[in-house]
């Protein structure tokens, strides 16, 4: 099993930082020994909760960071984004499954973390929102790390 | 990857051939300004081929949502080909796969075109 460790990053809100997320990403979750599906899908939920932040939360503010962190703690890879903005309830975004809401062109964001990730947290800050993001390595993933080592 | 669309006629169809990554930025602009300017001529019978889309974020699948009503809106009907698997799994899970008329063969969707 990974060794627990921690790394945090100050960014800025671009869209550039999306990206780099993105990337960030998919390579811990590679060295954390996830398989290429689900690094897919944990890089999709950390470039949803990104776009939140520097989107929704922050609105491209330069004077405004997102603090991004992964951390692995035995079997879980917890990632966490934390903005500056004005903050939201999650609640009250719409459900995108609904009939009604098919057709709308934003508000798929939270239900496409929530499809790809175990756990999916949200916290009001003094200012701002942070977003933890949670997936559990399976027992394949951990028979193959064990069969590569 | 920063996102191309290129554009041919084929029996009164517009296919949109589109490649790299449909997200959030250049690549939703690119498709909004191709799908803005082919209604704007009158070409109101459009198909995407998405075969080589490798990724589309919320904001892309956004922009296809705006692109479909959009041109719906205007009396035209517009089709997706080619979905790669990324792709497609994400219309599956977001429920769009029904919504869009999406197809695997290109002469096969372009008379399934209203004529």
């Amino acid at each position: 099993m990974p060794a627990p460790q921690r790394v945090s990053y100050r960014l800025e809100s671009t869209l550039d930082s999306v990206n780099k997320a993105e990337q960030m990403a998919d390579q811990v979750a590679s060295q954390a020994g996830f398989d290429e599906d689900t690094r897919g899908g944990i890089s999709m939920a950390v470039r949803e909760g990104m776009i939140n932040a520097v989107l929704h939360g922050n609105a491209y503010d330069s004077a405004k960071h997102v603090n991004l962190t992964f951390e692995q703690t035995g079997p879980e890879l917890i990632v966490t984004i934390a903005d500056e903005g004005k903050g939201f309830v999650p609640e009250e975004v719409p459900n995108p499954l609904a009939p009604e809401n098919l057709l709308k062109e934003s508000g798929r964001g939270i239900f496409l973390m929530r499809t790809f990730m175990d756990e999916v947290r949200f916290r009001k800050l003094n200012s701002g929102t942070e977003i933890t993001l949670i997936k559990r390595l399976q027992n394949n993933d951990l028979d193959r790390q064990e069969a590569s080592t | 990857m920063s996102m191309k669309a290129s554009t041919r006629q084929v029996d009164g169809v517009t296919i949109v051939d589109l490649s790299g990554r449909i997200t959030l930025g250049e690549g939703s602009v690119v498709l909004r300004d191709t799908v803005k300017d082919l209604l704007g001529k009158g070409q109101t019978k459009i198909l995407l081929n998405l075969g080589d889309v490798s990724y589309i974020d919320s904001s892309g699948i956004g922009e296809l949502v705006s692109a479909f009503t959009s041109v719906r809106n205007q009396g035209g009907e517009l089709k997706l080909l080619h979905l790669t698997k990324k792709v497609h799994d994400l219309l599956q899970i977001t429920k769009l796969y029904t919504v869009f008329d999406v197809k695997d063969d290109e002469a096969g969707a372009i008379t399934a075109f209203s004529k």
